[in-house]
């Protein structure tokens, strides 16, 4: 009589474990939610599309789910219970395609709007610096006083990538070996280095800081410390750094 | 196929009951006993492969801390236990071609495809069983291949299982094993493909029209269609990635390419993204190929223990055929970041973007499934809601890196690797312990421990959880895939707890597949002895003994209605309707 049946203890120890895990779990998540600090004019573009869809998915994911576990307490299987004999309904199989279409296609209307301003325009006024990927470094070149690269008079450093803060910079990108991707997380930054193709990207960054650069692709044994530095100033301090790099490599 | 053929002669394309060791259990031509071999041959692998990703989660959880005996048992690799980083690199590239090639296909396609397409459509056998046996045994030379690449100067290849060019084309001897290992099994899945698409269009019984056809065939039967167009494409690529490795051809080699210092003189022409838009142009495809069949099972197993029709069978079916049409024309996903034109990108976005809307089709049909039934919570229904549960999740997070501003910043980061996870393990993996736990007693004739199911399930759903969820985080902190060591990056060393408590989830999740193994052989032996029908379905394949003698059925069965007529109200009592019990009530005289 008071011993309950084996079931019903593994029962109450779950139902225990899920109550004290659930908490800890959910106090952690904004902790974990959060991207990292953005310091580039577009960053913010990108992170609120993340949001937005996190939202999005999230309250789906959470209604779709409480559904699943409200449905399967709901109708468990019980002495007398019988199956509803039904083989679905047409308005609903209609409302449930064009809802997510509705969402999907607007998600891609907005995305479309971020990406052309990211990838496919390049702004005025920028600087222009070219990165020659290799295994495992990034070969970063300046142009010189004469202002075009591919001149004697270039500035060349490795794996350190200085920029002025509030200008925005066009990286040419090159790879002399095999595919690199050019990755500052900060940055919201990523773009693949392809031997045998030159392919441009930019960026502003909107405070001055160290971060580092990252590859992205894997590109051999040691993918994982091709790590370079970049290392946004004012524009007298970049001025001053390249002046700097120029003499050294002059001597 | 003539209803009307003398019944002592065999028809076409059925061969009589072997009698030696060797034609009825090696050389079998039997899709029963194919669809066991595939299944032992997937199980193995997906042992091996499940080792692999310990190694892998080894080094992510603590870098470089030494494994006495992978010293000894690896020593090129691992020297004094320690991980060098090619040997990572190789350790998760090949984790995910064991797994995706030689364990979720074989399984899904395999096993559960050879096994129950006949028998659920009321055939004898495959339309070609020869051929059947020679897919099957065109599939053990791969595996050889790929596990003989271990062992070869350099190691097994590490160019990841997307194998980009030229990494891929400059990389130890180890990828010319995996080139010609892959091309081997593709020949193998070629043959099963042709035998599937020509059994079901074929060889249905009477009575069993496409629209009467169970789930799980429509399914493996578009997935037999994709196979057979994606995988050519694939073949192709992997013989000029070939052909550039040991003849010198320049495919994928542009001019000017230099390597450790070396300029490659041979080089010129090529064209790096050419092998990714071939490579993916068959790789969403696949990714299509591994989940559809799941899809197909847990379609299959809900209405079962809903004791309830399927909801919206009609938009199920086509759905399938959405996913796979949509399938082949969202490839460049996979090459936002490559520098691929932009504009391209844009298109790409708005196609992946589209197809995100079958598989939520699916979704609410399989909680309208759920909505009013009469649910028991077996092992296979366990499982088939897990994967229910968890594909939500590998669905919803692919709509992040379909956004291609969104996937600028998660691209190539574990971000990723959790996505492809939810698919393939919460969905693939879990689509196929319910189809194990489902037809196991169909196979062997005898039911596994309904207890030990559930042990092991709980613990895989809650320790599969711990493990791949947190990936999401990791990728959000910008945590790229493929690193030996992130801790050598300032904004990810952090990480390392996370990794941790992943890593020993990993342990937990991998121990607790021990149960499923013994439980798996032991229920042979001991299990409780099955019936023609355990779980009272009413498709085919429960209407013959279990296991099912040599010819499947006795008399080919006449099909009279759809494969989910549970709880019809002129049944009265009785919940289930056998497909091939006619109107009357009276057992079918003669098929």
């Amino acid at each position: 009589m008071s011993v309950p049946p084996p079931g019903r203890g593994i029962r109450i120890g779950l139902a225990a474990l899920v109550g004290a895990a659930a908490p800890s779990l959910a106090s952690a998540l904004p902790f974990w939610l959060k991207l990292p600090e953005n310091v580039s004019t577009y960053g913010g573009q990108i992170d609120d599309l993340f949001r937005l869809i996190l939202w999005i998915t999230g309250v789906i994911f959470v209604v779709v789910e409480l559904l699943l576990l409200y449905f399967l307490f709901r109708y468990r299987h019980r002495e007398g219970r019988t199956a509803r004999y039904t083989h679905g309904s047409n308005r609903l199989e209609v409302i449930w395609t064009i809802v997510p279409a509705i969402i999907c296609v607007v998600l891609a209307l907005l995305s479309r709007r971020s990406w052309a301003e990211i990838k496919q325009n390049m702004p005025q006024q920028a600087m222009n610096v070219e990165i020659t990927a290799e295994q495992f470094a990034w070969n970063i070149r300046y142009p010189g006083p004469d202002g075009k690269l591919e001149t004697p008079d270039d500035i060349v450093s490795l794996n350190q990538l200085h920029m002025p803060v509030g200008r925005p910079v066009i990286v040419t990108l090159h790879s002399k070996d095999v595919i690199h991707s050019f990755f500052l997380p900060e940055f919201r930054v990523k773009q693949d280095a392809v031997p045998g193709m030159t392919t441009r990207i930019w960026f502003e960054a909107t405070r001055v800081g160290n971060w580092e650069i990252a590859c992205a692709e894997l590109c051999g044994l040691g993918h994982y410390r091709m790590k370079g530095f970049v290392t946004v100033e004012t524009p007298e301090e970049f001025e001053r750094w390249l002046a700097e790099t120029a003499r050294e490599a002059a001597s | 196929m003539s209803s009307t053929a003398v019944a002592r002669e065999l028809p076409p394309g059925v061969h009589p009951e072997p009698t030696s060791f060797w034609r009825k259990y090696i050389f079998s031509l039997d899709h029963k006993v194919i669809g066991k071999q595939y299944l032992f041959y997937a199980l193995f692998m997906l042992v091996i492969g499940g080792l692999l990703a310990t190694l892998v989660r080894w080094q992510l959880a603590w870098p470089g801390r030494p494994i006495g005996f992978m010293g000894k048992l690896a020593p090129e690799g691992m020297p004094n236990g320690v991980m060098l980083p090619e040997f990572y690199n190789s350790m998760f590239t090949m984790h995910a071609t064991i797994m995706i090639f030689f364990a979720i296909m074989p399984i899904l396609i395999g096993a559960f495809g050879n096994f129950v397409v006949p028998l659920q459509i009321g055939a004898r056998d495959m339309a070609f069983p020869t051929l059947n046996m020679l897919s099957f045994w065109t599939a053990v030379p791969g595996a050889i291949l790929i596990i003989w690449s271990f062992f070869v100067t350099g190691g097994a290849a590490q160019g990841g299982w997307t194998s980009y060019a030229p990494l891929s084309a400059v990389m130890p001897k180890g990828q010319t094993l995996w080139l010609i290992s892959l091309l081997v099994l593709g020949i193998s899945s070629l043959l099963t493909a042709v035998n599937f698409i020509t059994t079901v269009i074929n060889l249905r019984a009477p009575g069993m029209t496409f629209f009467r056809l169970p789930l799980t065939v429509w399914a493996l039967f578009i997935t037999a269609v994709l196979l057979l167009l994606a995988l050519p494409v694939l073949s192709g690529a992997m013989i000029m990635l070939l052909f550039d490795r040991v003849l010198g051809t320049t495919f994928f080699l542009p001019k000017g390419l230099i390597i450790s210092g070396q300029p490659l003189t041979n080089a010129g022409g090529g064209q790096p993204l050419l092998w990714q838009h071939l490579f993916w142009f068959f790789g969403h495809p696949e990714v299509y190929i591994m989940i559809l069949p799941a899809m197909g099972i847990t379609s299959e197993i809900l209405p079962v223990f809903s004791r309830k029709p399927i909801f919206g069978y009609r938009a199920m079916a086509y759905s399938i055929m959405g996913i796979a049409g949509l399938g082949w024309i969202v490839w460049g996903h996979h090459m936002f970041q490559s520098g691929m034109n932009p504009i391209l990108g844009t298109t790409f976005m708005i196609s992946t973007m589209v197809i995100a809307v079958p598989s939520a089709i699916k979704t609410f049909n399989w909680l309208g499934t759920l909505w009013g039934g009469n649910i028991r919570f077996t092992t296979p229904m366990l499982n088939a809601l897990a994967f229910v549960s968890m594909f939500v999740i590998g669905g919803l997070s692919g709509i992040f890196m379909a956004s291609t501003p969104v996937d600028i910043y998660i691209h190539d980061t574990y971000f990723i690797v959790g996505h492809i996870h939810y698919v393939l393990f919460g969905g693939s993996l879990f689509g196929a312990f319910a189809g194990l736990y489902f037809w196991y007693p169909k196979m062997f004739g005898r039911c596994m421990s309904e207890f030990w199911g559930k042990v092991h399930w709980a613990i895989t759903f809650v320790a599969f959880n711990c493990v791949f969820f947190p990936m999401h985080f990791l990728g959000m902190r910008g945590m790229q895939r493929r690193i030996y060591d992130y801790t050598q990056y300032a904004h990810l060393k952090g990480l390392q707890p996370m990794n941790q408590f992943m890593t020993i989830s990993l342990f937990v999740l991998g121990l607790a597949q021990i149960i499923l193994v013994l439980n798996f052989f032991l229920s042979m032996r001991r299990g409780k002895p099955a019936g023609p029908n355990p779980w009272r379905a009413n498709t085919l394949e429960w209407q013959t003994a279990s296991p099912p003698p040599h010819e499947n059925f006795h008399d080919i069965p006449a099909v009279y209605r759809g494969p989910y007529e549970y709880s019809a109200p002129e049944r009265g009592a009785d919940d289930h309707w056998p497909q091939n019990e006619p109107p009357s009530g009276r057992p079918a005289a003669h098929g």
